[in-house]
């Protein structure tokens, strides 16, 4: 886990140097012929706008992330896509899908939702006896889809604020609650593993490697797919809607 | 650090003998389906689009590459559009020698927006390779293709247009076995495609044998005109306060996705049509949605031609903006104007410099299908399908298309702009459009 937390840092200075040289000017630089105050209300809190205090460094991530995943991570994917059937992809797809279920199962139960974790159990050991071991999602098959549940949304259950917005290197946009979470979600599930399975050759290469692509190659988000240069904005928002609606309509804390 | 490159290398390592393999279309047989398109309201058909009881079967898989080209080596890109180095198309093929057809999508639609990607699965299936283009008003083709950088008139996009085909053919050429080809456009590509054919029918470069327009615009400032009122009338107290519009739809959207949302499949192709049926939207705030997404089309096309000619309008001028710049601001700013703030302000200023003579009314009157009326006349390649009662034309405007085009005008009853294109009988009238 300290390697990660390295290598994040690495790719956050890498980030910030590509930016160091922003807004330079080609001439005298003259105000815009319209400005904010021109066409808008007084005061007026625009809906789409996000607390975003560490705005440029979130720019400037948002655009290594756009460029990692544009020269590494879509080629990597283009090659799995063409080397594997897509048979195997979704046996794999399924498989990290199961894994899932303990992420769900923890925060079901930190939620005090019964119901939620008899489901993450049910999910898991349905898949595993008669999925062969969880390359095969039967339970969604019949008729009990995943509950996606992670310590940010626990977090938000409780009471907890999503926090200024955060741009996390390679894994993109997420706030500073659910950023925690992630961490925690990852840490809880690294050491309820016994010992000998993390420390393998073989946890490194299905955690490390295969993980993130199966990951990728599901996620069907594009940068810059929407044509707008003001996609930034457009995701910021988006993104903390969706998390905030999911933390709403779940079923309140009991506690 | 060490266990991660060890998980990458291994897993990148299985990655590295690539081999893909290409797919035959089965196409489908038998007389052309009737017309059976089910929403009557304009507004409700171009929102809600085709319902799935009534959409052609087509394939989900079908050979698609995803190409890149670069239109003028010397240029220098702005920083901010970095990513936008070079413009992206895609090729549609097939293994066959088969007919090529371009197509054109509407506006500031990339080469495999919705519809393009609609069309593109079936053409295949109908035997077709396609190259699918980004728009002319689309941010990365202003930045990377267009001479001007203003998008919006007809001759000089015609010809950036015609310059990327040319190059995207010359690209592709090599790799398919191409029969005649044909082009197709939807929309403000339509009106883009009709300019491309009369250039055409001038200097031969590619020589369409077959031409389409679907639901074209006659004039362009007629219906962004048009569009622009339905979201100026439908935000209470004007433009100015597009902030509180925004909030209500968010809070509506909000409120019915903690109730129903459940039951959405966001990845669905009907999902917009499923909202439809569920939220029941009125007429004017499906106005207001439908001028909602033409005036983010137009914010992002009036701040990209202001950073690419430096007009200094939404942008101080001589400022460069890098990747950490904030363009919040910019963005709230630009989805204020409307496309005669745009028309007025930077598109007019623009081709005024370049031909002191020319009036705003010779501009606007440039930009419509009339200025080509003759060739369209007499075209009889070219070929007209679009509906009735399509909302983005003025009055007038239908029966003007019926009469030009005579008897290579399909005009359906019903469908709004572009709502009936996923029937069957619509999408087999463009599919067999091209084998007559």
């Amino acid at each position: 886990m300290m390697a990660t937390a390295r290598k994040l840092v690495v790719l956050t200075l890498l980030a910030l140097a590509l930016t160091s040289c922003g807004s330079t000017a080609k001439g005298p630089i003259e105000p815009a012929r319209v400005t904010l105050a021109d066409v808008a209300p007084p005061n007026e809190v625009y809906p789409l706008q996000v607390w975003d205090p560490l705005e440029p460094i979130n720019r400037a991530i948002y655009t290594f992330n756009a460029g990692f995943d544009r020269y590494v991570f879509l080629p990597v994917i283009r090659a799995y896509v063409d080397v594997t059937p897509l048979f195997v992809r979704n046996r794999v797809s399924d498989f990290f899908i199961n894994l899932e279920e303990f992420r769900n199962f923890t925060n079901s139960v930190l939620q005090l939702n019964a119901e939620s974790a008899g489901r993450a159990v049910l999910r898991f050991v349905v898949n595993v006896m008669f999925g062969f071991g969880g390359l095969y999602d039967i339970a969604s098959a019949k008729g009990i889809p995943p509950q996606p549940e992670d310590f940010g949304e626990t977090l938000g259950r409780w009471g907890a604020g999503p926090g200024p917005f955060l741009v996390i290197p390679i894994l993109g946009p997420s706030n500073v609650r659910d950023g925690t979470g992630l961490v925690v979600d990852g840490l809880a599930f690294y050491y309820a593993l016994p010992g000998e399975v993390t420390s393998s050759i073989a946890y490194d290469v299905v955690m490390y490697g295969l993980r993130p692509i199966d990951l990728r190659y599901r996620t069907p988000f594009r940068y810059y797919s929407t044509g707008s240069p003001f996609e930034y904005d457009l995701v910021r928002f988006l993104n903390t809607e969706k998390r905030r609606l999911d933390i709403e309509r779940g079923p309140p804390a009991r506690g | 650090m060490s266990r991660i490159l060890l998980g990458c290398s291994l897993a990148a390592s299985v990655a590295l003998c690539a081999c893909s393999s290409a797919i035959r279309p089965t196409p489908i047989e038998g007389p052309p389906r009737p017309y059976d398109y089910t929403i009557v309201d304009p507004l409700a058909a171009t929102v809600a689009g085709t319902p799935p009881g009534q959409a052609a079967a087509l394939p989900d898989d079908i050979n698609r590459e995803d190409l890149r080209l670069t239109v003028f080596p010397d240029r220098e890109i702005p920083e901010i559009f970095w990513y936008a180095d070079q413009l992206q198309f895609s090729l549609t093929y097939q293994v066959e020698p088969a007919p090529l057809i371009f197509l054109v999508p509407g506006t500031g639609a990339g080469p495999n927006s919705v519809k393009s990607e609609y069309l593109q699965r079936a053409l295949f299936q109908g035997g077709y390779h396609v190259i699918s283009l980004g728009s002319p008003a689309e941010p990365e083709f202003i930045v990377t293709a267009s001479t001007t950088g203003i998008a919006g008139s007809p001759q000089d996009d015609a010809r950036d247009l015609y310059r990327v085909m040319q190059l995207a053919y010359e690209q592709v050429k090599d790799r398919i076995q191409v029969e005649e080809v044909h082009l197709l456009g939807y929309s403000l590509g339509a009106w883009h495609a009709a300019f491309v054919a009369e250039l055409d029918s001038r200097e031969k470069a590619l020589g369409f044998d077959k031409v389409l327009l679907i639901n074209p615009p006659v004039s362009l400032y007629t219906s962004a005109q048009i569009l622009d009122n339905m979201l100026d009338e439908n935000t209470p107290g004007g433009t100015r306060n597009i902030g509180a519009l925004l909030g209500r739809l968010v809070n509506q959207f909000a409120t019915f996705y903690q109730h129903a949302g459940e039951q959405l499949d966001f990845s669905s192709d009907y999902l917009l049509y499923n909202l439809y049926t569920r939220m029941q939207p009125s007429d004017a705030e499906l106005e207001a949605l439908i001028g909602l997404a033409f005036r983010f089309g137009s914010a992002n096309l009036a701040f990209t031609s202001d950073v690419v000619t430096n007009a200094g309008l939404i942008v101080p001028k001589n400022l460069e903006l890098g990747p950490a710049s904030s363009l919040t601001e910019y963005f709230e700013v630009s989805m204020r104007l409307n496309f005669i703030d745009y028309f007025n302000d930077l598109y007019y200023p623009y081709f005024k410099e370049k031909d002191p003579t020319s009036t705003k009314q010779d501009l606007i009157n440039r930009a419509s299908l009339e200025t080509i009326h003759d060739f369209l006349a007499h075209a009889e390649h070219v070929g007209l399908m679009t509906n009735e009662d399509d909302i983005i034309l003025g009055p007038g405007q239908i029966e003007y298309l019926r009469e030009l085009f005579g008897d290579r005008a399909q005009i359906w009853p019903t469908g709004g702009h572009m709502g009936n294109l996923g029937t069957r009988a619509v999408t087999g009238y463009v599919v067999d459009y091209f084998r007559r």
